[in-house]
């Protein structure tokens, strides 16, 4: 077996037993890189003389006795993660050339915990997009069928971990943008609940949505990344002031007792039989681990979407406002005078679907649809919310398929903005209640395609999640299969 | 057409978007086509809901009003278009 | 037709706090164009704010001040509007749920009082400074004041008058002073104000189409600019047109207010709640701790000083300006208890010799309010007469040395020696026989000539009490 093959809980091990160091762990893994990434496109940037450098900073640390869980193993982040020193574009033209002196939040735990990083992965530009292919960067490809797409907008990650590229990846997950790529590349992607994980460095598409989460091969793994970087975090205003406990204490442990809820409204969409299947068949998994299932209704869900595409790219609007060409960033060489300059750089900088939404955003927020927009889905927000509280009263989580049917082809959806909108349609509504949620691997579909279940636990309860998917993974194989490049 | 072309220009410079004749054709039917989808919206009685203040609950935290370095003045400037002499320099702007 | 000016005023005051609202920037004024700024204020990608609690705790302050009602869960609202001074290209503000609202204050114009509603009070972050080349088609981007913390205070339209406007920012100036939470600087623009301007005949409850006039950097600007304004909107109207709402830049060199044209195509802030910024809430601890450490504010001590130290009200006024002054003058009093004679000498001499403006910056005043104490009771007890004080005081501002070292060094020593006084007035007296006669024969009013005299051969030394007391005595002496 490959080096980049194994997990970082399994690398952990190897690390600590000085079987092998960090140093040829990673040389292993730029070299899977240099020979997979032609074909999968997974990094927008890589740095191989600092993660080397990172390396064997790590071995040291190893080597001293002081190393943590994660000391020497290679990470990949998204592309709208701040790292210091190094462009980090946001899958934009118009960030291309944008080197924060600042690393994000999360970035500094990484670099705290002595983690490897690679790079920065691609991502939709903006993180606007559920494929991928937004990116200014061109798209990603799906390891598993490099004709498709990997599902985005935190493509790069999952294609990275899928195509052992990376051992592990932060995403980031605004409507899905974890757990889409997660399921349609067959790899394990969580979540968190919003102000698990600090936004700080995050670059922002939709504050009160967005949320950092990890991306890896199993629940062990997403346990290890999510104990490093849950926590409160005194730069972000939205983070929450609370401790947590470790993820780890819950794996390898029994599910026997706890009850699982089935949205009706979720089921009733599903009309691929693929999917379908998989997911009766993750059921019947659980159940003889001794899970219950009992169906419930979400009745505001099918609003979800709508709303969802009031509310962030209202906020995107805003967001993306800073992007003139005066501070940083891109401008535009050609134009006549000061609002010119705004329009012709953010005319040039920003890909179609950023224009897209950056327009429906300014409509819903401006003077006299305001109300008919904005506040109807901030009210409609609040609906969803209570739907998963009231849901909560009945079962521990929720179960149901990731995305209706697994990755469809590159340029599919591309000309049709609500087709691609309606792949979102089960992962929306959990980040408009703020939960966290969880996809794991269901099983593949009859060309090879990954299928994946997701489960959504009330906030704060990220702990209930691991429960269950490490569970639930103890006794299936689905999350060993590797894409075979 | 829920959003006219007269709309598309307002949003558009709005936005600060540049957007030829074509453009803006294609963005009004688009963003048309959205809008007729979230005509769902309509139909979600809202009475006495009130708009979501935050997916968590949670209160404006307070930071304590000591004042720390700044940064260095060429890192300030090292992402600007066009720095010169410690300002970032604009097309002029009429008052 | 007589129509009736409604003017509000919304006053933007910079909070003097040491770091910045959402970030831990200076908030130093005078720093080199852009060393104040960090990749927050600079508004860089991914960035977040958390706001500062005395920036909170000041605004509260002035709520308290101003009888406002503090709403204990408010809000931070995006206003979105493009300019080169605002990084983000959105001013984190308060919209919908400000941090105070339905407050007033009273204030005087000549000796009645008016009460002036506050409709609102919010925090908002300030934006930077544009230097407009004059050579060439730049402008430079300054982004040191960027993120300050800025209290906005609307006032109702209640307004009338330009005089009343000019009392209504003296005072919410003075409260800001007096609670030590902004420095008042106009011209640095610390404290600015912004007016809104309509007219409406004088019967009629409906308001008309207001003008909002912007840079008025002084008292006598917006004075200026007010009177301007109401006049050209009378002329208006009194032609038969019609008021345009728009922007209006006060141009004080010519004295006129002109259309600020096509700064922007549209007003379209789309304001809505920031989600970087949860709910803000106000504990009542905070509130009532700022209650319990509020301090004495102008109208009060006004108040205070007219009937408990018996000051005259115009006078009492003119000493509660400015924090500074009425504490001087109340140090003084403490020193040397006759208030009136305190407030006599502050409202003449001392506000002259400080350049009289009506608010001198006490901070670089040479005489402490301890020599100025001893100075009085110097005059008290005969050392020196209150015309000498006078040249005694003049020294003392220019060489901030105490008075008993400017009287000992100039021998400026009042003479209450009668013996020394008896033997000038009777020189005087001698030398003047014409004038003796005449008053002798009854013409009283000569007593003034001999008096004059008597003190110019004294070098104004001479007590002036006792050369009265004791001329009388001698003119009394020599009719015999």
């Amino acid at each position: 077996m490959n080096l980049y093959e194994y997990t970082a809980a399994q690398l952990r091990d190897m690390l600590k037993k000085h079987k092998v160091s960090s140093k040829e762990l990673t040389q292993a893994v730029l070299k899977r890189i240099g020979n997979v990434e032609n074909k999968v496109h997974a990094y927008v940037t890589i740095d191989a003389d600092r993660a080397l450098a990172m390396a064997e900073a790590a071995d040291k640390r190893i080597k001293s006795g002081n190393a943590g869980p994660l000391t020497g193993i290679p990470i990949a982040v998204k592309d709208n993660m701040c790292v210091k020193g190094q462009r980090t574009t946001c899958g934009s033209k118009i960030l291309n050339n944008f080197i924060p002196p600042y690393d994000a939040t999360v970035v500094g735990l990484l670099k705290e915990a002595g983690m490897v990083i690679l790079g920065s992965a691609n991502m939709d530009e903006f993180a606007m997009g559920s494929s991928t292919e937004t990116s200014y960067w061109g798209p990603t490809k799906n390891p598993w069928d490099l004709e498709r797409i990997p599902g985005g907008s935190s493509g790069g990650s999952a294609a990275a971990v899928a195509a052992g590229e990376a051992i592990l990846a932060l995403g980031s997950d605004t409507g899905g943008s974890i757990r889409l790529p997660a399921a349609f590349c067959g790899v394990t992607g969580m979540k968190p609940t919003y102000g698990a994980v600090s936004r700080y460095g995050l670059v922002a598409y939709a504050s009160s949505l967005d949320q950092i989460g990890p991306l890896c091969s199993d629940a062990v793994d997403a346990a290890l990344l999510l104990d490093l970087i849950l926590g409160h975090d005194p730069k972000d205003s939205t983070s929450a002031p609370r401790s947590y406990e470790p993820c780890v204490n819950y794996l390898n442990k029994s599910v026997n007792g706890l009850t699982l809820g089935i949205p009706k409204e979720f089921f009733n969409k599903l009309d691929n039989p693929e999917t379908s299947t998989a997911i009766e068949d993750a059921k019947s998994e659980y159940e003889k681990l001794g899970v219950k299932f009992v169906e419930l209704s979400l009745p505001h869900v099918d609003y979800g979407i709508a709303a969802y595409y009031v509310i962030a790219p209202s906020e995107a609007s805003s967001n993306l406002a800073r992007y003139d060409g005066v501070k940083y960033g891109l401008r535009a060489r050609d134009f006549g005078g000061m609002i010119d300059m705004y329009c012709q750089t953010r005319a040039e900088g920003f890909g179609d679907e950023v224009k897209r939404r950056i327009m429906l955003g300014t409509y819903a927020l401006s003077s006299g649809y305001y109300d008919a927009y904005y506040l109807k889905a901030a009210k409609i927000r609040t609906l969803i919310t209570q739907d998963f509280h009231n849901a909560f009263n009945n079962c521990d989580a929720i179960f149901c398929p990731t995305a209706p049917s697994p990755a469809f082809k590159i340029g599919e959806k591309m000309n049709d903005p609500i087709q691609m909108y309606l792949t979102d349609v089960f992962t929306i509504p959990v980040n408009m209640a703020g939960l966290p949620g969880i996809s794991i691997q269901a099983g593949l579909s009859s060309d090879g395609l990954p299928i994946g279940m997701q489960l959504i636990a009330p906030h704060f309860e990220e702990t209930r999640l691991i429960l269950l998917a490490s569970a639930f993974q103890q006794v299936t194989d689905h999350h060993t299969k590797k894409a075979s490049l | 057409m829920k959003i006219t072309h007269a709309e598309v220009d307002y949003v558009a410079i709005l936005g600060r978007l540049a957007l030829d004749e074509e453009e803006k054709a294609r963005y009004q039917s688009q963003l048309d086509d959205i809008l007729k989808y979230m005509d769902l919206l309509a139909e979600v009685s809202t009475e006495d809901v009130e708009p979501m203040a935050g997916p968590i609950e949670l209160y404006t935290p307070l930071r304590e009003d000591v004042s720390e370095q700044s940064l260095p003045i060429e890192v300030a400037l090292s992402n600007a278009p066009d720095p010169y002499e410690s300002h970032f320099r604009v097309p002029k702007v009429i008052e | 037709m007589e129509y009736e000016a409604v003017i509000g005023l919304e006053v933007h005051a910079q909070l003097q706090t040491n770091s910045k609202a959402f970030c831990s920037c200076s908030t130093k004024f005078g720093s080199k164009p852009n060393h104040n700024t960090c990749p927050i204020c600079q508004g860089m990608p991914g960035v977040l704010p958390v706001l500062n609690k005395k920036a909170l705790e000041f605004t509260v302050r002035m709520a308290v001040a101003c009888n406002c009602a503090i709403n204990e869960i408010s809000r931070f609202a995006r206003k979105n509007y493009y300019y080169p001074d605002l990084p983000k290209n959105y001013q984190i503000s308060q919209y919908e749920l400000p941090v105070a609202e339905h407050g007033w204050v009273d204030i005087a114009i000549g000796d009645q009082s008016r009460r002036i509603g506050i409709t609102r009070i919010h925090m908002e972050e300030d934006a930077g400074k544009l230097i407009h080349d004059d050579k060439r088609p730049v402008s430079y981007v300054d982004l040191n004041r960027t993120g300050s913390p800025l209290i906005e205070i609307v006032s109702e339209p209640e307004i009338r008058t330009s005089e009343e406007a000019a009392a209504y920012l003296r005072h919410l100036r003075a409260i800001l002073m007096y609670l030590n939470i902004c420095d008042g600087n106009m011209e640095e623009g610390s404290f600015r104000c912004d007016a809104n301007v309509s007219l409406r005949p004088k019967s009629e409850s409906k308001l008309g189409v207001k003008a909002e006039v912007k840079n008025m950097n002084s008292f006598r600007n917006v004075q200026r600019a007010l009177d301007y304004e109401i006049e050209r909107q009378t002329a208006e109207l009194t032609a038969g047109g019609r008021i345009i709402q728009e922007t209006r830049l006060f141009d004080p060199a010519a004295g006129v207010t002109s259309s600020m044209r096509s700064k922007e195509q549209a007003h379209d802030y789309r304001y809505f709640p920031d989600p970087d910024l949860p709910p803000l809430r106000i504990p009542p601890e905070l509130i009532e701790k700022v209650k319990s450490e509020a301090p004495e504010l102008p109208s009060q001590k006004k108040e205070r000083f007219i009937n408990e130290l018996g000051i005259p009200p115009y006078d009492a006024g003119v000493l509660t300006v400015s924090r500074q002054l009425a504490e001087y003058f109340e140090r003084v009093v403490e020193l040397f208890p006759h208030p009136k004679q305190v407030g006599n000498w502050i409202m003449t001499e001392f506000l002259r010799a400080m350049k009289g403006t009506e608010e001198p910056d006490l901070t670089c005043c040479p005489v402490s309010p301890e020599q100025l104490a001893d100075m009085l009771k110097l005059i008290e007890n005969g050392a020196i007469s209150g015309k000498i004080a006078k040249t005694v005081f003049e020294e003392m501002f220019a060489t901030g040395k105490s008075a008993s070292e400017i009287i000992k060094a100039k021998g400026l020593t009042q003479v209450s020696d009668a013996g020394a006084i008896t033997e000038i007035i009777n020189k005087i007296l001698d030398d003047n026989p014409a004038e003796l006669e005449k008053y002798l024969g009854g013409k009283v009013q000569l007593k003034g000539f001999f008096v004059g005299q008597i003190m110019k051969a004294s070098k104004g030394k001479a007590n002036p009490g006792l050369v009265n007391k004791m001329l009388d005595e001698e003119l009394k002496k020599r009719a015999c």
